[in-house]
Parts: C-alpha cells; sequence; structure tokens
C-alpha cells in the first residue's frame, strides 16, 4: 500500500477542511469515511423521492467565512441564504413573532411588555460584547494554563488581558454566561415569559441540560456567534441542504488532490514505537503516513478506534469520563403542501424561520426532567423549520421539506435501548404537539424520518447521538476540551490528532476544529501554514 | 393580551396621529423612520423649510418621541436620582433639560422634564428608557408608564411662531415664559404648550390628545397662514438644531447602555453638558464616577468649531498640528448665522476654546473627490441665539 | 465627635467576630443586634418546654481554626459534645453507608468503592485546602486589581500550578460539573454516592445534576481542612457558639446591644454616617458595618433610593432562593432506625436513598412545590448533650430539602402537611417512629427569613454557585467588603467566603478595615 502523509477518519465538515488545509499545503491526504457518503451530519440526503432532507445539521450560521472564502466554497457549490423571522405559539393561541426588522421586533415584544422590548436592546448588546470576546478565539487553537511553555504562557496572558479589555461589568457579566443558566440570566432582563421561553430555547440545543442548569448561558452565547454575510447571531439555509457544505468542502479537499475512500470503516489507528503510523480497516485493509487525524467524536478516537495499550491510562479515563450525551433526536418530514399555522397568514416571515411550541421557561425544564427521568419529553421542545420555503431544490413545486429538531430524547430509554415502540412513541409526541397548531398538517404528511439518539449513533457514529461531539459546558470548551492538557488538536500519541467538533472550538457546523487542527499539524510537521486567521472584529 | 394585533398597524410602520395632515402636505413624499414611525425628511424643500424656522414659522411632528409618565409621591425625589440635574428646581408648569447616567457616570440620553403638577412629570427622550426607568424605580413609590402613543405633539418654531398661536386663540400665550408651560381649552380638550424647542429660536410645543390631532393641526395651519406657517422635516430641523448648538444622541453620543465597545461611550462633562451636573445632590446615577471623573480628569472634550471655508465638515479627522485629536459628529453650513459649523469629539488636553485645529474635509463634486485641510477654530459657543428667543412677552415677528 | 468608630449591624457570628477582631485593633464598637440571643443563625431555641434545638444550622463544620483560636472561644465557653461523627447515609434495606473522615464502610460496599472513596477523598482534600487558602484573603477584583489583589491571584495560580499538571486539569473540569457525574464516574453504590452528593447540594437550590455541585461539595470540605473530620456538635447547641463569640468580642472590648433592630443606616452625602434603631434612638460613627445579608443591607437598611441603579441592579439579583426548611422534633425516647444501634444515633443521618431521590426531590423545588419525597439530613444533638432535653427525652432536628421559599400554595395552608410527610419519609426508616414525636416545630424559608432577618431564608445569605462565589461575592463593586457608599462595609455570609459557621467572612472583612485604616 501507498504510504500518505496524512490520513483523516471520517469525512465530516472538519474532516474534510482539515484534509482541504493539509493538501493545500502539498501533503498527500487521504480521509476515511465509514458510510457510503460523504458528510458526516452535514449531509442532504433524499430518503423519500424527489425530497432532500437535511436530515441531521438543517441550518448554517457558524461556518466560519475566512474557510469558506479561503477555500472558495461558494464556487465548490455552496449558497447560504439566510433567514429571518421565528415564532413561539402559545398555549392561548396567540403567537410570539421574532422579526427580522428591529423596530416590528419591538412592537412585537411591546405588545407583551414595553419593559421586555426595551431590555431586548441592553440584552442584544450585551450578548453582542460577549460574542466580541470569543470570535476572535474560533479561528485559534485555546491556551492551555497547566502548560509552562512560553508560546502557551504568551497565549493565555493574550486571552486574560481581552478579558479585563470588558471593564468590570463586562466581565461580571462574562463569569455570568459561563457559570450561569440561561433562564436565571434570562430572568436578569425579561418579564415575559413567552419571551424567555424564546430566547431561552438556544440555550438547551443539543444539550443535555434544561434551562435552570447553570452553564445553559453559555450555550446561548455559541448560538449567537455565528453570523451571515457579517450580521452577528444571523442564521441561514444551505442551498441544497447541508450536504452542499460537506460537498463543496470535498470539492475544495480534491481541488487540492486530496482523496476520500467511502465505505472504510476505520477499526484501529495503528501505533508503532509511541507513534501513528496508520489506520487498519474493518475489512482487513491497512493504510499507512505518519499523521492520522480522527474527526471522530472523543470517546470513539480514544475508546473504540484506539487501543488503550498505546495510550496513557489518564486519556482513557478522561475519554470515559467526557461528557457527550444524547439529547435530541429528529423529526424530517415530507409534506404534500405548506401547513396552515394558527394565528399567523400563510407565507409569513415567522414561518420561514425557527418555529417552537414551548411557551414558558417552566415547560421547557419540564421536559428536561422527563429526560433526567430517561424518558424522551412527554411536551418536547421542537426547532422546526422548513426551508424549502426559500430553497425550490429540496422539494418538487408546491410540496414542502419540513425538519423538526426535539428535545429532550435520552440516548437510553429507563437504562435499555430505544425499542421501535418508543420511537413510535416519540414520533407521536411530536406530530402531536405540531397538530395542536396546525389544523391541516397531520394530512400534509407524505413521509417521515424519525430519528432518535439510537439512529443518530448508529448512522452518522455521534456517541449517544450528540451533535456537538461532547457538551458544549465550560468544564469542556476552550483549553477543557476535549481534556485539559489536550485541548491544542495533539493527541496523546506522537503523529496522532483530532480536528472534530469534540475539539476546541466545538459544534454547530464551524469547520474551525478542522481548520485550527490543520494549523497545528503543519506548525509541527514544519510546513508553510495555509489555513487563514481570524477577521479583526473592529 | 389582544389578538387583534395583526392589524395593519402592527405590521406597517406607525402613523403619527398627524399622519393624514403630514401626507397631505408632503409634496415631495419623501420620508424616513423614526422610532418605528413614518416621518417626513422633507415637505418640498429643506432650505426653505430651514428659512419658514428662522424667518417666519416651521411646524415639526414630534408625536414619535418616546414620552414617559413618571407620577407618584416619590416622582421628583426618583427623578432626582435619575437624572444629574437638580429636578427640585424645576416648579411646577416648567420644563427642564437634563442628562442621565449609568453608574460608570455615562450618559444614557438627554431630554426634557415637564413638571405637571405637585408629583407629576413627563419626560421625553430620544432613546427608549422603560427598562432603565423601571430598574430606577426599584425602591420608590412611583408609578412609570410609556405614554409614547397617547400623547401628539408638535414643534411649532420661529419668529411669528407667537403670533399663530395667538390667532388660533390661545390667548395670553405671548405671556409664557421660555421653558414654561400654560394649558388651553381645545375643543373640550386640554391643550398644553410649552415654551420649548429644539430650533433654538422664539418657538413652542404643543401637546394634545391623538384625537384631536388632526384638528388642532387645521385650526393651527389655518390660524397661521397669515404668518407664513409651514410644516418642516427632520432635515430642516437637523440643520436648526446644530446652528443653535444641541446635541443629539445616538449622533453626538452613543447612549450608554448601546456602546458595545468598552470607552466609546461618554460622560457628561465630555460632552459639554457639565452644566447640567449637580454634585450638591446626595446621589443619583454616576454620581461616584463623576466626582472620580473631576479629580482625575475628562478623556474627551466637546467643542464647537468655526470652520474654515463653506463645505461642511462632516466626518472629518480632526488635527492638531500633525497629530489627530478628534473626530466630527455633525457639521453643517448655517445659513442664517453664516458659519460653517461642526461639533467634534477632542482629545483632552485639546480644544480648549480659541484653540486654532485643522480638519480633514472630503467633499464630492460630480464623482470627483477633494480634500481639504481646513482650519477651524474652537468657538465658546453656538452661533445662533437670538434675543426673541428668551424675550417675553413674546414679539410678534 | 462621635461615641463609637464602628457600628455593627448584626450580632450574627460573623459581625461578632469581625467586632471583636476590630476591637482588637483598638476600635471602638457597638454590636446593635436585634434579637435577644447572638450569633445569628448560629442559634438555639428552646421550641418546647425543656426541647432545646441548634435552630439553623445543626451541625458545626467549617468553624476556622485561625478564628477559633485567636478568639480564644474555647475559653470563651465553646465547648464540643461531639466532634468528628460519621455521616451515615440510611438504605431502605439497611445497607447503611457509614462514612467516617475518610473512609467508608457498609455492608453493600464493595472493596473498590471504598478504595475509590479514600482517593476521591484524598483529592478533594487537595482541591479543598486551595478553596481554604483563597477563603482566608479578600477575593481579587475583577479588573481594577491592585498590588496585593494580584499577589493573591499570584499564590492561587501557583497553589494551581503546585497541584501538578493532573490534578490542575482535573480541577479546571471538576470545579465545574456536577457530582451526579462525578459519583457515577467513581463509585457504584448508590446510597454512597447519594450521600455524598447531597453534600454538594446541601443549603443550595440545585440536584445532584446540576453543574456547579461539586464545588459545593468542595466548599463543604473546606471543613475538613479546617480539621473537621466529620461533623461536630456544640454543647448547648449552636447558640452557645454564638454567647462564646460575643464573649470573646466583650472581652476584646465590644459594647453589645440586643433587642436594638436597626431601622436604617444613615447617609450622608453618600457616607455611612451611623444608624437609626427601631424606635428613633439616632447613633453616629464614622463606620458601618453589616452583618445583614446583601439585599437586606441595601434594599432595607440603606435603602434602593440612596444608591444608584447599577448597583441596586446586581444587589437585586442575587439569588437567594432558599430550598431549605428545618424541622424540630421532641421525642419522648431514641427511635429505632432500622440496621442502626444505639450508639450511631448521635451521628449525623442522611435520608437520600439515591441520586435521583434527591434530583426528584429538586424538581418539585423549581416549579414551586414542595419535595414529595424530601432530602433529609438528621442531627439527633441530645445523644450527646443531656441538657438538651428532659431525662429521657430527645430532640432531633433535620434539615429538609426541598422546600422553596416562595411556594406556590402558600406555607400556611401547607406546614402541617409537609411536617407529616417528612415524620413519614423518617418512619420508613424508623418504624413506630411517628408515635413517638410528642411535639413538632417546622420552620420553612419564611419563617427562618423573619427569624434571622436572612432574605428568602437563604443560610449562605445567597447562593453559593460559581456565579456567586469568590470574586462575584456578594456582586461585583462590593467584593472586598467595602462598598459604593463610602464607609459602609459588609461582614455577613453574603461576602466571600460565604456561609457555614466559619467566621472568615467577618475575619476578612475586619481585616480589610483595618488595612484600609484612615481611607475606610
Amino acid at each position: 500500500m501507498r504510504k500518505y502523509d496524512a490520513i483523516i477518519i471520517g469525512a465530516g465538515h472538519n474532516g474534510l477542511t482539515n484534509g482541504a488545509y493539509l493538501a493545500k499545503a502539498g501533503l498527500d491526504v487521504l480521509v476515511l469515511e465509514r458510510n457510503s457518503y460523504i458528510g458526516g451530519a452535514t449531509v442532504s440526503r433524499e430518503l423519500h423521492k424527489d425530497w432532500t432532507y437535511s436530515n441531521c445539521s438543517y441550518v448554517c450560521s457558524l461556518l466560519r467565512p475566512e474557510i469558506v472564502r479561503d477555500l472558495e466554497l461558494p464556487r465548490h457549490g455552496l449558497q447560504v441564504v439566510p433567514y429571518g423571522g421565528g415564532v413561539t405559539f402559545m398555549q392561548n393561541g396567540d403567537h410570539f413573532g421574532n422579526y427580522y426588522d428591529h423596530q416590528r421586533q419591538y412592537r412585537e415584544m411591546a405588545r407583551f411588555s414595553k419593559r421586555d422590548a426595551n431590555a431586548y436592546e441592553r440584552y442584544t448588546a450585551n450578548v453582542q460584547k460577549q460574542t466580541r470576546l470569543i470570535r476572535p478565539y474560533l479561528m485559534r487553537r485555546p491556551p492551555d494554563p497547566t502548560s509552562l511553555k512560553l508560546r502557551d504562557l504568551k497565549d493565555l496572558a493574550e486571552f486574560a488581558s481581552s478579558f479585563t479589555s470588558l471593564g468590570e461589568e463586562g466581565l461580571a457579566d462574562t463569569l455570568k454566561f459561563w457559570t450561569k443558566s440561561v433562564g436565571d440570566y434570562l430572568d436578569e432582563y425579561f418579564e415575559t415569559d413567552v419571551i424567555k421561553a424564546h430566547l431561552a430555547g438556544s440555550g438547551i440545543i443539543g444539550t443535555a441540560l434544561g434551562v435552570y442548569s447553570p452553564g445553559t448561558a453559555y450555550v446561548l452565547l455559541h448560538h449567537y456567534m455565528g453570523d451571515v454575510d457579517g450580521n452577528v447571531g444571523s442564521w441561514g439555509f444551505a442551498r441544497g441542504g447541508m450536504g452542499a457544505v460537506s460537498s463543496s468542502l470535498a470539492k475544495s479537499y480534491q481541488s487540492f488532490g486530496g482523496e476520500i475512500l467511502c465505505d472504510a470503516d476505520a477499526e484501529r489507528i495503528l501505533v508503532k514505537n509511541g507513534r501513528t503510523v496508520g489506520v487498519a480497516l474493518k475489512n482487513g485493509d491497512e493504510y499507512y503516513a505518519d499523521v492520522v487525524v480522527s474527526n471522530l467524536d472523543p470517546k470513539r478516537t480514544f475508546l473504540d478506534v484506539m487501543d488503550a495499550s498505546d495510550l496513557p491510562a489518564d486519556v482513557v479515563k478522561k475519554a470515559e469520563n467526557f461528557k457527550i450525551r444524547g439529547s435530541s433526536g429528529k423529526l424530517n418530514i415530507a409534506l404534500d403542501g405548506l401547513p396552515t399555522f394558527n394565528g399567523i397568514p400563510k407565507g409569513s416571515p415567522l414561518s420561514v424561520g425557527d418555529m417552537h411550541f414551548s411557551d414558558s421557561l417552566e415547560r421547557l425544564e419540564r421536559a428536561y426532567d422527563d429526560w433526567k427521568g430517561g424518558t424522551w419529553s412527554k411536551d418536547p421542545y421542537l426547532d422546526m423549520l422548513i426551508p424549502s420555503q426559500m430553497d425550490p431544490t429540496l422539494a418538487p413545486p408546491g410540496k414542502h421539506m419540513m425538519t423538526v429538531f426535539v428535545q429532550y430524547a435520552p440516548p437510553k430509554i429507563k437504562g435499555r435501548e430505544w425499542t421501535d415502540e418508543d420511537k413510535a412513541g416519540f414520533e407521536k409526541s411530536v406530530i402531536d404537539q405540531i397538530a395542536r397548531y396546525s389544523p391541516d398538517f397531520k394530512d400534509l404528511i407524505l413521509h417521515c424520518e424519525t430519528r432518535t439518539p439510537r439512529e443518530i449513533e448508529a448512522e452518522v457514529g455521534l456517541t449517544e447521538g450528540n451533535i456537538f461531539q461532547g457538551e458544549l459546558t465550560f468544564d469542556q470548551l476552550l483549553f477543557n476540551r476535549p481534556f485539559p492538557g489536550y485541548a491544542q488538536y495533539r493527541g496523546p500519541v506522537k503523529g496522532m490528532y483530532m480536528c472534530g467538533s469534540g475539539t476546541h472550538p466545538g459544534g454547530g457546523v464551524m469547520a474551525a476544529p478542522g481548520a485550527n487542527a490543520a494549523r497545528e499539524i503543519l506548525r509541527d510537521l514544519n510546513k508553510t501554514n495555509t489555513v487563514p486567521e481570524g477577521y479583526a472584529d473592529d | 393580551m389582544s389578538n387583534t394585533h395583526r392589524e395593519q398597524s402592527d405590521v406597517m410602520m406607525l402613523e403619527s396621529p398627524f399622519h393624514s395632515r403630514v401626507k397631505a402636505a408632503n409634496e415631495l413624499n419623501e420620508w424616513d423612520c423614526w422610532a418605528g414611525y413614518t416621518t417626513p425628511t422633507k415637505y418640498f424643500d429643506v432650505e426653505l423649510e430651514y428659512f419658514a424656522v428662522r424667518s417666519t414659522t416651521g411646524v415639526f411632528d414630534l408625536s414619535p418621541m418616546n414620552k414617559y409618565s413618571i407620577t407618584g409621591p416619590d416622582a421628583q425625589a426618583y427623578l432626582d436620582r435619575v437624572m444629574t440635574r437638580n429636578i427640585s428646581k424645576i416648579n411646577v408648569d416648567r420644563v427642564g433639560y437634563s442628562v442621565w447616567c449609568d453608574d460608570a457616570g455615562q450618559v444614557m440620553d438627554d431630554g426634557t422634564i415637564f413638571r405637571l403638577a405637585e408629583n407629576e412629570y413627563r419626560l421625553c427622550a430620544y432613546a427608549r428608557a422603560m427598562d432603565w426607568l423601571s430598574w430606577c424605580a426599584m425602591g420608590f413609590d412611583v408609578n412609570i408608564e410609556d405614554v409614547s402613543d397617547q400623547v401628539a405633539a408638535l414643534a411649532v418654531q420661529g419668529p411669528t411662531s407667537c403670533s399663530c398661536l395667538k390667532a388660533m386663540g390661545l390667548e395670553g400665550i405671548e405671556n409664557l415664559k421660555p421653558f414654561g408651560i400654560a394649558h388651553f381649552d381645545f375643543d373640550g380638550e386640554d391643550l398644553m404648550v410649552s415654551r420649548t424647542g429644539f430650533t433654538g429660536d422664539l418657538g413652542y410645543e404643543l401637546w394634545i390628545t391623538p384625537h384631536k390631532a388632526e384638528a388642532m393641526w387645521d385650526a393651527l395651519f389655518s390660524a397661521g397662514e397669515s404668518y407664513m406657517i409651514k410644516p418642516i422635516g427632520s432635515l430642516a430641523l437637523e440643520l436648526t438644531r446644530i446652528e443653535t448648538g444641541f446635541l443629539q444622541a445616538g449622533v453626538d453620543f452613543v447612549p450608554a447602555q448601546d456602546a458595545v465597545r468598552l470607552g466609546r461611550s461618554r460622560s457628561p462633562f465630555e460632552l459639554g453638558l457639565g452644566w447640567l451636573v449637580d454634585m450638591n445632590k446626595p446621589v443619583f446615577n454616576g454620581k461616584q464616577a463623576l466626582l472620580r471623573e473631576q479629580r482625575e480628569g475628562s478623556r474627551y472634550r466637546f467643542v464647537i468649531l468655526d470652520v474654515d471655508g463653506n463645505k461642511p465638515a462632516h466626518n472629518s479627522f480632526i488635527y492638531q498640528g500633525k497629530g489627530k485629536v478628534g473626530t466630527v459628529t455633525s457639521a453643517a453650513w448655517c445659513p442664517t448665522a453664516k458659519s460653517n459649523v461642526a461639533f467634534a469629539q477632542i482629545e483632552m488636553p485639546y480644544g480648549e476654546v480659541g484653540d486654532d485645529l485643522v480638519a480633514e474635509i472630503y467633499y464630492e463634486r460630480e464623482l470627483h473627490w477633494t480634500r481639504v485641510m481646513a482650519p477651524c477654530k474652537v468657538i465658546e459657543s453656538a452661533v445662533f441665539n437670538p434675543p426673541r428667543r428668551r424675550q417675553t412677552p413674546a414679539p410678534a415677528y | 465627635m462621635t461615641d463609637y468608630d464602628v457600628l455593627l449591624v448584626g450580632g450574627g457570628h460573623n459581625g461578632l467576630v469581625c467586632a471583636a477582631y476590630l476591637a482588637r485593633a483598638g476600635k471602638k464598637v457597638l454590636v446593635l443586634e436585634a434579637n435577644e440571643p447572638l450569633g445569628g443563625a448560629a442559634a438555639s431555641r428552646e421550641f418546647a418546654p425543656g426541647y432545646t434545638v441548634s435552630s439553623c444550622a445543626h451541625w458545626l463544620t467549617h468553624l476556622s481554626p485561625v478564628v477559633s483560636k485567636d478568639l480564644d472561644l474555647e475559653r470563651h465557653g465553646l465547648q464540643l459534645a461531639a466532634r468528628d461523627l460519621d455521616s451515615i447515609g440510611l438504605a431502605p434495606d439497611g445497607q447503611h453507608v457509614t462514612v467516617t473522615g475518610n473512609t467508608v464502610q457498609g455492608a453493600g460496599l464493595s472493596p473498590e468503592d471504598m478504595q475509590a472513596y479514600t482517593e476521591f477523598h484524598r483529592k478533594t482534600i487537595k482541591f479543598s485546602k486551595l478553596l481554604a487558602k483563597a477563603f482566608a484573603v479578600r477575593p481579587p477584583k475583577l479588573v481594577e486589581s491592585n498590588f496585593t489583589d494580584r499577589v493573591n491571584l499570584l499564590k492561587l495560580g501557583l497553589g494551581m500550578k503546585m497541584l501538578g499538571r493532573e490534578d490542575m486539569s482535573d480541577l479546571l473540569r471538576l470545579a465545574l460539573i456536577n457530582m451526579y457525574d462525578v459519583m457515577e464516574e467513581n463509585f457504584d453504590n448508590e446510597t454512597l454516592k447519594a450521600l455524598l452528593s447531597f453534600d454538594g447540594v446541601l443549603g443550595a437550590h440545585m440536584g445532584p445534576r446540576s453543574p456547579n455541585t461539586v464545588f459545593g461539595y468542595l466548599y463543604r470540605r473546606v471543613g475538613d481542612v479546617h480539621g473537621y473530620n466529620g461533623p461536630a456538635v456544640v454543647k448547648g447547641g449552636m447558640g452557645a457558639l454564638g454567647t462564646a463569640v460575643a464573649d470573646a468580642a466583650r472581652a476584646a472590648g465590644v459594647e453589645i446591644r440586643t433587642g436594638s433592630p436597626v431601622e436604617k443606616i444613615n447617609l450622608q452625602d453618600s457616607r455611612a454616617v451611623g444608624v437609626t434603631l427601631v424606635g428613633g434612638e439616632v447613633i453616629a460613627a464614622p463606620l458601618v458595618v453589616s452583618n445583614a445579608d446583601p439585599v437586606t443591607t441595601f434594599e432595607k437598611l440603606v435603602g434602593y433610593r440612596n444608591i444608584e441603579t447599577g448597583m441596586v441592579r446586581r444587589v437585586s439579583q442575587i439569588r437567594m432562593r432558599s430550598g431549605v426548611a428545618k424541622l424540630h422534633l421532641a421525642l419522648d425516647g431514641l427511635p429505632q432506625f432500622k440496621g442502626l444501634d444505639n450508639t450511631q444515633l448521635g451521628q449525623r443521618l442522611v435520608i437520600a436513598p439515591s441520586m435521583d431521590y434527591i434530583e426528584r426531590a429538586f424538581n418539585s423545588a423549581k416549579y414551586g412545590e414542595s419535595s414529595a419525597l424530601p432530602a433529609l439530613d438528621i442531627s439527633i444533638a441530645s445523644v450527646h448533650d443531656s441538657s438538651l432535653a428532659p431525662a429521657g427525652k430527645h430532640v432531633m432536628s433535620v434539615i429538609v430539602q426541598f422546600a422553596p421559599y416562595d411556594l406556590r400554595e402558600g406555607w400556611e395552608s401547607h406546614k402541617e402537611q409537609f411536617t407529616q410527610r417528612v415524620i413519614d419519609t423518617i418512619s420508613a426508616y424508623a418504624p413506630g417512629f411517628s408515635s413517638q414525636v410528642v411535639a413538632s416545630e417546622l420552620l420553612t424559608p419564611v419563617d427562618l427569613e423573619r427569624e434571622f432577618h436572612m432574605k428568602g431564608g437563604h443560610w449562605h445569605h445567597g447562593e453559593i454557585s460559581l456565579d456567586q462565589v469568590m470574586m462575584m461575592r456578594p456582586f461585583p463593586g462590593a467584593t472586598q467588603y467595602g462598598t459604593a457608599v463610602d464607609g459602609l462595609y459588609l461582614c455577613g455570609a453574603g461576602s466571600h467566603p460565604g456561609g457555614g459557621v466559619m467566621g472568615l467572612a467577618g475575619r476578612n472583612a475586619a481585616q480589610e478595615i483595618i488595612k484600609r485604616g484612615a481611607q475606610a
């Protein structure tokens, strides 16, 4: 077998990004993908004839613009269309609309509380302060406070000084953001339950915590720090589904000479004399390279494809203790037409955005109590979109594609595996909830793909079906991601690296982990860096 | 909670209670958005509208202004804690101008405070303030209400403004002193008139319930016809306020609560509004920080510049010698004073009255850009300040 | 001229400690206490004729040895009836788990669990030692730190580095996560996991699943660093501690007036100049130190209207929702617990059979409901101290979680039912228990608020949670005991390092005041 310069396990968006930058630097790179298609959790799949589902990740904001531009993703077919709007339907028949236009948004909030409508401006400014702090670190490796190396100490000092530049009030707010619950944080601004509930959703998405669990305020921030065309905090659809992200990355990667091998399920990262030498596949094939990069989550990386005897004991322990919780599920639905929603006209900008049905923090918290009790939420939190309203490629004319992200769904039901009956019950709880606010919804369903953590894990390979490759709580962020001491993409074995969302800065289809990892690898190989710096925020 | 919110008015930009009249008068059909309301930028010609204010009477619809009602036994104590100024000095039927700060002594906004009765005030402000005003109310027996859409208002400004109002039947209006308030009956409703304004000229502001707004407009314009009354848009108003030295929140300073970047907000001292700060009050928001600033010095100085030449110094950098010492926030050629005025933020210790500075001005003629390094001088006060502004009884024209 | 250098509002233990240190530094100090007894939440109470309990905290677990020695509390009458007690986690099947210092025993325990506990204890103590160091000094300011702050911060950073790379990285992770996960990582026995995780949520509005609860656990273990290898019982009840501290303060020259509730702290030009007592008496002094919690201090005593709004916002946002009630029971004999012999009845008994049990108990509190099956921390102090009950009789004191301050249905109508629920819960472990109860008293958070003038009835004068400790306690701008009101200091549990009858908030505050000297 031919020897490569680097092998990447997993053709997710981070694996492909990593590959693209290594190949761009002139390395001979091979990406191995278990499935017969690439993309990992950023895929577009035709599971019902003529319908395209983004059946895992479904919206786009965090994808780093530096990478999009640098790897010429638009030329390779990526088009991101921003969407405005959003709505939370209320049990009393009213709803809270989230408008793109500032004045209209104000008026909508003022309908509930003029004070809240005004407080939202303070909230926005404060959130912006915090995102300005974090954004410069997205395209950088995190500092390592446990290291005594000069470079690390310098990084740490710079990191610390960027905090003090916030001033005392701002810094106190930072600490709150990283330690408080999203519920407590929102309570500091708003008095209206539906407004809090609408905003709080971002604090729990993909996270096995409730709105009143400390640490969830950061998760909220994580969803605010992306941008579409420089509009920080806004979100968009990838035209053609999220697969467009991975396919454009793959094309960019291949344009630099990179190779992709599908149906290549990695069995073991081969280690000899304390350094990586290649990868063995389940079918017995072996591929060789000095550098092996894992796009898999930390648990699968260290507990599955690596042999414990090749690893320091502490890493095995850390991987075991790494928190990667299944907390969500997904319904992808083919619709015979656009559903009607109570109280809003068809085609309203509200229905083009994210739709929700939890109108109070208490309902959100109770949904989490179900998860703690080992079952799916009977009154789930839904993040629902119909992207076919803006993207004609997803469904035949007049028909629609709906994506419903569902929280909470535990990895196991009261300690045992999910059964098909469980899955049907889970599906019913979601469909019934939507139907309560949309009289014609049930009749329009042509096909529904229901994914519990079991399916997500089995297909994408994400442990427990966790969409972020690990909880986004502060104990697993920055220099703690995935573990303290290993947060700079280098694994414990020479030549072994990590590039998945389980590394800094985390999940959400950012591609930053893949790029940052490539920078470190190239540095170790004494190659010229190909990875762009982050844009400076003014 | 109303379920009828899907009405037009909620989806579209809001309309002022005078909208039917404004729309009819707006010959140019040029509009802007002000606090969510449709507002005219100009009606027929900015220059002519401006000169209406300076020579006859210009009428500006200021209904979209944010208005807050502050009532209750602690109303005065409350405002004294919110505002930098001593509110107890504002008597019933008087108006005061003030700024308010956050704890860091940074200006959140400026506005006018109308004392309507012993325990009843109305605050008019540029920025929305319900959140902050509510926080400030903790510990006070006071009621805060956003009454922005419950009061329609017109600014009636210019040398003949008093005559217009007299002709409208507001008897004795000429005796109303600057910053005074008087009440009249209009068609069975209370018409409140204050001798206030944003133009630096003789002028009044009329406040009335929205459902009498159109009738009042009609009565005013009909009475003022012989006094050459004209409606004016936001662009003409902008000229008048620069000419007379009034700051505009969001233009000449960033309201502190909106400032995302540390150090972008300004204190009252840094805005030349130190005269509004009463350090003798036991407590007010920002007092401690402002005391510290007094001890340790300010970072910036607000200056009015008299700029050479006739090119307005929009967005200019200001230099002292070779060093950049500040930026212009507002600039205009002032047609009455015949001077080229700019407001600027100058870093300390530069910009003392009489200092000579240079403004870097870029202007464009037929897509050709020219750069001018225009000498300018820091002047003591605004260039327009006519005696009629203060005279009581007010002159007829 | 005024008669006093310092007025201390509140004769809680921290206030008295602070007063004593100030007096020893030559200040003339007057302590004003609203209640008759001194010591604040370190209090005893005869809730039924002949029956006395510690009415708030019932174990002594944290008292700083430095404070104890400096004030010579022993000489002033502080006596421990028992110390280094076990914590026994009661299991429904009688296979109880007994923690003694750094060891654990129990019929149902595997050798691995026993060994893991000792290792776990070693590690946590290592971290708690660091915390204890930070607790003994004022926290640094967030931004404008001065030389002292930087030295303190450097020491803390150095201490962390000294842990070694491995332990330091562990600390970075542990401090933020929840007890539930850490217990799952380390142990198999459910009773043990529950017993330890209960320490992480004691007195808090959190469940074992809540992030930050490991910090709560490390906080408890600071007591071990202070020399308590398990809870101690104060002879005469915790009130005796209050009395001892008061005696020490008097001996140092402090003047104390009880039954003298302060109506307000008087200001002149935003400077504290004295207080007015309920009844109108005005006492002047250049310094006022408040032992009251920060919300009570600023909302009630200073008045929100007399400070700036940003500060009002910070104060009012301090989370002080207590979820803890106190149940006092007079018993006509020693109860019989399944699987416990009489010698064990004086230990700390915990009824929290599983982590999920505690979590479910907490779930109710989130929605303003009391726990259907509450978690209990039980003390029968009369086993060690016969003065607390008539001969042959006993008193039981129970910390009950969760009992939310803002109970939706209101406490008045619910008290009786809740009392019965706790008695029934105990009866499940001690058959026939309910028939032994001759008198009872339930102190809900609302009662505790009224009794001890603690906002929200919160024992720690504010939740011990990462966003409210160290340089965030009680709120940025007041973290070094001084406040934006010149001449006004805080010395209660609301300040760093927090509650738990440590005495350190009082001591640190006194040191800060002495250090600032003329500038204070």
